[in-house]
């Protein structure tokens, strides 16, 4: 098998305030394969931000260890740090241009100081603004450029040291929905085109369901559910998790009612699921909330049903709904 | 007093002042400069972190930078002797002026520097960049519109000390002003020979902000 791209074990980053410590990251440990694109999600404040800058030792964790393609970068010195990082690319949500530089100079920077030759770094430049599709503002500056043109540069220059990585800090969140899409898109065809390896973090569970393949949901610090998107979705164990999916009504963590959860995948969505349920088991069916969604390329119907209050009926309804072959479970309240 | 007497000792004057004020700029930016560098740099969050030594310089250059400059005149007699050859004239001047400046320069630099995004030094070190290179090609570069404004108001304030340089038996426009317009009660030298000053201080000022604005691609 091959070594995982990004390794972390027993991650723990806590930050010292007056009259205590914060605990940013406790004992998170994860892997991130070659190919991925590997989704780290949580409200502010879960982590997240800390996690992402752990990977790349713009922050130092208390504890654990971070391993870049098997080599703890927490231990490298000085020099082997800075060409780990010219292996891993990073982009930001604020874009940190180079302000006072023309767009090409700032794609050019990681080749000047990895002391490319002038004429065959100009050349790179070029390849890589027509990449992000900004061949014409090679000499505009950064001030002229809208916020989704600033972010095609950052990824232009995150990409001209030749990296395997790339970690996209928060790097749709400042922009409108049409431009996160066309950023989003991009770092897709960067993951299949050019086999980059890439770690986004956000809140926005749309971009997880749009693009990642992986995700990994951050509560309070805690890694609390981590795996294929479709698993942690059809089987989604957390209450953070469960929030973030919209499983949950928006501003509640539970529901109102006690509820039974229905997802459907491809090939059940056609079918007249509960209209047959509530025939054949001969019982009222009360719909909470139902909705359609895409996970990558595939479409899942959710439902949630009122639990009916004897268990009998409850049983019934499970078993019924098992035997179709669809993902039920009930969502207990605590 | 005739024009044709006057203009010649106005221009002699303001050569002078030029002069004193060229020098000390150029040598006491020489040694401000690295200096706003390293107070920046050395911080608890900055690039090299070195807290002690931050906080050692940046009592020293609060210290140089309570002195008034006339003070410092007097106090530096003995060394600006030593180091000039005389503590007295255009060329010994100078040296206090030097003295007072850097520190000032310093304090302007580090003012300048920290206008620059933390996120883009971070920008840079995710990329992998040494120190050195961090400093000369982002850092410097970023803040160059904020350096050159602010250099135009440390050559003003340091052609507002030059005036002082009668004190020390110096020349230049401020000394003209005073020994040859006030002592003796010429008033229209004095006049004249302050007119220029201030004429100097807002050409300076003037091309400062213009050249500041033509600079920045940041405001545009």
């Amino acid at each position: 098998m091959d070594r995982p791209q990004i390794e972390l074990r027993g991650l723990s980053k806590v930050y010292p305030i007056p009259g205590g410590e914060v605990v940013a990251l406790n004992n998170i440990s994860l892997t991130i394969e070659k190919g991925d694109i590997y989704g780290i999600i949580g409200m502010s404040g879960a982590g997240k931000i800390t996690l992402i800058r752990c990977l790349n030792r713009l922050d130092s964790p208390t504890d654990g260890q971070v391993f870049i393609d098997g080599e703890n970068i927490l231990s490298m010195n000085i020099k082997q740090l800075r060409e780990t990082r010219r292996r891993m690319g990073m982009i930001f949500q604020q874009f940190n241009l180079l302000m006072q530089k023309s767009v090409a100079r700032n794609v050019r920077y990681p080749l000047e100081i990895a002391g490319v030759p002038k004429k065959q770094a100009n050349e790179r430049v070029l390849e890589l603004l027509r990449i992000v599709g900004l061949e014409d503002k090679a000499r505009a500056y950064p001030s002229q450029l809208s916020g989704g043109q600033k972010q095609r540069v950052a990824i232009a220059r995150a990409l001209a040291s030749d990296p395997e990585m790339l970690l996209c800090d928060e790097a749709t969140s400042a922009l409108d929905p049409m431009t996160t899409q066309s950023i989003l898109a991009l770092l897709q065809k960067i993951n299949r085109e050019l086999g980059i390896t890439v770690v986004l973090i956000t809140h926005e569970m749309a971009v997880i369901r749009q693009i990642c393949n992986k995700v990994a949901i951050l509560d309070g610090g805690e890694l609390v559910e981590q795996g294929s998107v479709d698993d942690v979705f059809l089987h989604t164990k957390s209450a953070a998790g469960r929030r973030l999916f919209g499983i949950l009504p928006d501003h509640e963590e539970t529901p109102r009612h006690p509820a039974i959860r229905i997802v459907f995948d491809g090939a059940a969505i056609g079918q007249p699921v509960i209209s047959r349920l509530a025939r054949d088991l001969d019982m009222d069916v009360n719909i909470l909330s139902a909705d359609i969604r895409q996970l990558n390329d595939k479409t899942y119907g959710q439902l949630l049903m009122a639990r009916p209050d004897d268990p009998g009926e409850v049983r019934r309804v499970m078993d019924y709904l098992a035997k179709l072959q669809l993902t039920v479970e009930e969502v207990h309240t605590p | 007093m005739t024009w044709e007497k006057l203009l010649p000792l106005l221009w002699e004057s303001t050569v002078e002042t030029l002069y004193m004020t060229f020098w000390s700029s150029l040598i006491a930016y020489a040694l401000g400069l690295p200096l706003g560098v390293m107070l920046v740099v050395t911080r608890r969050q900055g690039i090299m972190p070195a807290p002690t030594f931050n906080a050692v310089l940046g009592v020293v250059i609060n210290f140089l930078r309570s002195i008034p400059f006339i003070i410092m005149l007097a106090l530096l007699f003995p060394v600006t002797r030593a180091v000039v050859g005389t503590a007295i004239g255009t060329d010994a001047i100078v040296f206090p002026l030097i003295v007072s400046a850097f520190p000032y320069i310093a304090r302007m630099v580090e003012s300048s520097l920290e206008e620059v995004d933390h996120g883009i030094i971070e920008a840079a070190q995710s990329m992998g960049s040494t120190n050195a290179q961090i400093i000369f090609k982002v850092l410097l570069p970023e803040a160059v519109p904020s350096l050159v404004n602010g250099a135009a108001i440390s050559i003003t304030t340091i052609l507002g000390y030059t005036a002082m340089a009668s004190a020390a038996g110096g020349g230049g426009l401020g000394a003209l002003a005073i020994v040859k317009g006030l002592n003796v009660r010429k008033y229209d030298v004095m006049y004249s020979a302050s007119i220029l000053l201030v004429m100097l201080v807002q050409i300076i000022t003037v091309f400062g902000t213009r050249f500041t604005r033509g600079l920045d691609h940041k405001r545009r």
